[in-house]
């Protein structure tokens, strides 16, 4: 069983060694958009055009960006079996302690990127994401590895494999939402400003279609939310005989909660839409960031399962 | 019928200023209805909220942590009488904290009824007729079809029905909206939060929540002086307490020896217990993530640990204590700590202070340890205290701690003379002559939660309303559709085709192509895009 912990880890460090090839590959993308913006960007003619970003797929993909995909591909599936190799060794699903936690939350984010690829072409992206999860992958295997140890009492229930679950899955949509928040952020203020030295962000889709594709991602984090806050009551009340007690990790799922609650209300709101909701939809992915991390290790609570 | 809105709705018409020389007092009143029920003010509630429950991660509090606020007063107390006049150890019952959350149900009720009663209107209303000049909208298509303008008409009507719109016939063609759902799964959301909070507010009076230690053999009957501790709802009635009793059989632990780390990892904890209800008894096991719902109260067990039995025997031989001690584990191996007092029936009242290990190895300082939680090599140590142990004062006193200040101690410590040492079924004298202990034999015992929640039912049932509110709301699209016929001169006829939505529909252009291909298909066609 052993055995395959250390695949694991392998799997691990394989994963992290072709994501830096990714990234390397998505800046260069990068900076060379930023040499030569292409022709085709003035689609929309700066008009708010939800759909002007239909217009870039394929045609805007650089070779560099290729490149940066189909590594991210591979290292996605380095990232998937070592993952899996966990699973194997630990005989149950690899999301129990921080250490998994964060290495199924780290694919799920690779996944669902991958997954919006095929949608619409959101390389402008990659960068941010394969920068994100390397980053993510080594804190967890540097600070937040434990051994395969047996699921302690508490841990033993179905709930376990939706709950956690949802919960990954739910911070990989707001991840992503993030990301497409902070160019959009980046994009409007060169957009009231005349965008006349920003080569790279003319490559991008403007604000208003940014916006749009980051709020479809972050409503999609915030249903898969809600579903967790829900499922992890239920839970808490079959293995603490409440559902509902304000430990210190409920006390974070809820302001998540209300935080992207107060951004789907934000860009309803006159005045709010755009750049404001946009700020909330980060600060909100940063409440997500803060309590897998800060939460879990220096607040006492009853979802100490961190095994650190 | 448009969904109603607060008036700074993003996508609603700006409102004209009037200028109003004065405001009555129902003007003003209006004013600041107006203000709460907008949407600027229930965001920033929302993300007051989020902000105010912060401080209840930060600082521990009563609800979930009571012994962390007594400890935070007991490091400091300068600094706890000051977070305690903010209320900052009870957050989420602090004023600061209610004023926020009664303000935004203020505000959502307040939007959500005239909502309520516009949306009502409007499902009884049929759709918008076709605007005029139907080319001016974003999304149209136009194409000249031949047959005749009735048969068109007709296949107008047809087409908008089987795409589900809600559609009017008209002279001209046919009109159609459709997704009212989506303002209905708006209204249900907002509705099953109020349900939320209304649960919550009724129903924790009627709560109750004990706890209590079981020893292996010994029954509990649910009665309230059987709780060792009990915290009762403002409406308890001792009458709501189920009669039954529960008798803890067996504890079983199982528990795997980490060879590398040498730490025992529990994998079960089990608690066999037998029922007694007025129908008879069953017997039943309840184990962690595995409550037991009994008489309308579900039982959880919470933790577990060693009751070593202690007998103590006076001089002349009478046995004066004899049951079993509940010893609370102080790390995950149960070296355990408990406390035996004898107020009669010796020369002198005692007080003991005993550490249980299940599995006890000497470290070379001479302290014991224990390196396994089962009992492996059971050893039960006593440091004996006498004088005045103050249960006659008629003040209650902690079972579980006792207070040495006044009593003499008499070995341990700095006394030089050894403490009791006592491997199972052995006894010890008792120094000065003052009796022998002997522990007797060595049962577990569980602690139980017992609960009664009548609000988790109605809590429930709002948690999965707003779930299926919030999916459909956000995924349905308000969409309205015009299809209008206009008869040529031949046989042809020009067909206009029109969608239109508000907020955020991507697949409006999507949902217009469908239209005209649906109304195209099997009619000769001649494509004109306009």
């Amino acid at each position: 069983m052993t055995d395959f912990a250390a695949l694991s880890l392998l799997g691990v460090y394989s994963a992290m060694l072709v994501y830096t090839g990714s990234f390397l590959f998505f800046t260069f993308d990068l900076a060379k958009r930023s040499a030569s913006a292409p022709a085709l960007v003035s689609v929309g003619g700066g008009m708010i055009e939800p759909e002007s970003d239909r217009a870039l797929p394929r045609a805007g993909r650089t070779g560099y960006q290729r490149i940066a995909v189909t590594l991210l591909v591979l290292g996605f599936v380095f990232h998937l079996l070592a993952t899996l190799g966990r699973g194997i060794a630990a005989g149950r699903v690899p999301w129990a302690n921080m250490f998994e936690f964060g290495l199924t939350a780290s694919a799920l984010i690779v996944a669902v990127f991958l997954g919006s690829l095929l949608w619409r072409d959101l390389g402008y992206l990659g960068a941010f994401v394969s920068g994100f999860v390397l980053l993510a992958l080594g804190i967890v295997t540097v600070n937040f590895y434990v051994d395969v140890v047996p699921l302690p009492p508490a841990l033993q229930s179905g709930w376990l494999v939706i709950h956690v679950f949802v919960a990954s899955l739910a911070t990989a949509f707001f991840a992503l939402g993030a990301g497409l928040s902070i160019f959009q952020l980046i994009r409007a203020r060169f957009e009231a400003r005349g965008m006349a030295k920003a080569k790279l962000l003319k490559t991008l889709p403007d604000s208003g279609a940014l916006e749009s594709l980051a709020y479809r991602l972050n409503v999609i984090g915030f249903v898969l939310w809600s579903f967790t806050l829900i499922a992890g009551a239920i839970w808490a009340e079959r293995a603490w005989g409440r559902y509902w007690g304000w430990d210190t990790k409920e006390v974070w799922t809820f302001i998540i909660w209300v935080l992207f609650a107060g951004y789907i209300h934000a860009r309803a709101t006159r005045g709010w839409r755009g750049s404001r909701s946009a700020i909330l939809a980060i600060v909100g992915f940063g409440a997500v960031l803060f309590n897998y991390t800060v939460v879990n290790i220096a607040f006492t609570g009853l979802h100490s399962y961190s095994g650190l | 019928m448009e969904p109603l809105r607060p008036s700074d709705f993003h996508d609603s018409e700006p409102e004209r200023q009037i200028e109003q020389p004065r405001l009555g007092l129902s003007g003003w009143g209006r004013f600041f209805w107006r203000q709460l029920t907008s949407m600027r003010t229930a965001l920033v509630l929302l993300l007051l909220l989020a902000l105010a429950a912060i401080p209840g991660s930060l600082v521990p509090q009563r609800s979930s942590n009571p012994n962390g606020v007594i400890q935070f007063k007991r490091e400091d107390p300068d600094l706890f009488a000051v977070l305690d006049s903010l209320q900052l150890f009870d957050t989420f019952s602090s004023v600061w904290f209610s004023s926020i959350y009664l303000l935004l149900f203020i505000s959502l009720i307040g939007c959500i009824l005239p909502r309520t009663n516009h949306h009502l209107k409007a499902l009884r209303q049929p759709p918008p007729a076709t605007p005029r000049n139907l080319q001016r909208l974003e999304h149209f298509h136009s194409e000249t079809l031949s047959g005749d303008p009735a048969v068109l008409r007709a296949r107008a009507a047809q087409v908008l029905k089987s795409s589900g719109y809600r559609t009017l016939e008209q002279s001209d063609g046919a009109a159609g909206e459709r997704g009212y759902l989506r303002e209905t799964a708006n209204l249900v959301f907002h509705f099953a939060l109020v349900g939320i909070l209304v649960a919550v507010g009724l129903g924790t009076g009627f709560k109750y929540q004990g706890q209590r230690v079981i020893v292996e053999g010994q029954s509990f009957t649910n009665q309230l002086t059987s709780y060792d501790s009990f915290n009762p709802g403002r409406f308890f009635s001792e009458t709501a307490l189920a009669p039954y009793s529960l008798t803890l059989n067996r504890f079983t632990p199982t528990y795997q020896f980490d060879l590398t780390s040498g730490r025992a990892n529990p994998l079960d904890f089990a608690a066999d217990v037998t029922i007694t209800e007025a129908e008879g008894s069953v017997t039943e096991s309840i184990r962690v993530n595995s409550p037991l719902s009994v008489g309308g109260t579900s039982v959880y067990l919470l933790g577990n640990g060693f009751a070593p039995w202690v007998t103590v025997t006076s001089p002349s031989g009478d046995v004066v204590f004899s049951q079993p001690v509940a010893f609370l584990p102080q790390d995950s191996n149960l070296t355990s700590l408990g406390i035996v007092k004898i107020p009669d029936g010796l020369p002198q009242q005692i007080g003991l202070v005993g550490f249980f290990y299940p599995s006890a190895v000497v470290l070379e300082s001479g302290a014991f340890t224990s390196v396994y939680p089962e009992p492996e090599q059971p050893l039960l140590t006593f440091n004996v205290f006498s004088g005045d142990l103050g249960l006659d004062e008629g003040v209650p006193r902690n079972a579980y701690s006792l207070d040495t200040e006044g009593l003499t101690q008499q070995t341990g410590g700095e006394t030089g003379v050894e403490s009791l040492v006592m491997n199972l079924g052995e006894s010890a004298e008792l120094p000065s002559g003052l009796g022998s202990v002997e522990f007797t034999a060595l049962p577990r015992f569980v602690s139980v939660d017992i609960h009664r929640d009548p609000t988790q039912l109605p809590v429930g049932i709002s948690s999965v309303l707003i779930m299926a509110g919030l999916v459909v709301s956000l995924f349905v699209t308000r969409r309205r559709a015009w299809i209008r016929i206009v008869p040529g001169k031949t046989n042809e006829s020009a067909v206009e085709f029109a969608v239109l939505s508000r907020g955020d529909d991507p697949g409006l252009e999507q949902a217009l192509k469908q239209l005209v291909a649906d109304f195209s298909q099997d009619a000769e066609s001649t494509l004109k895009p306009s």
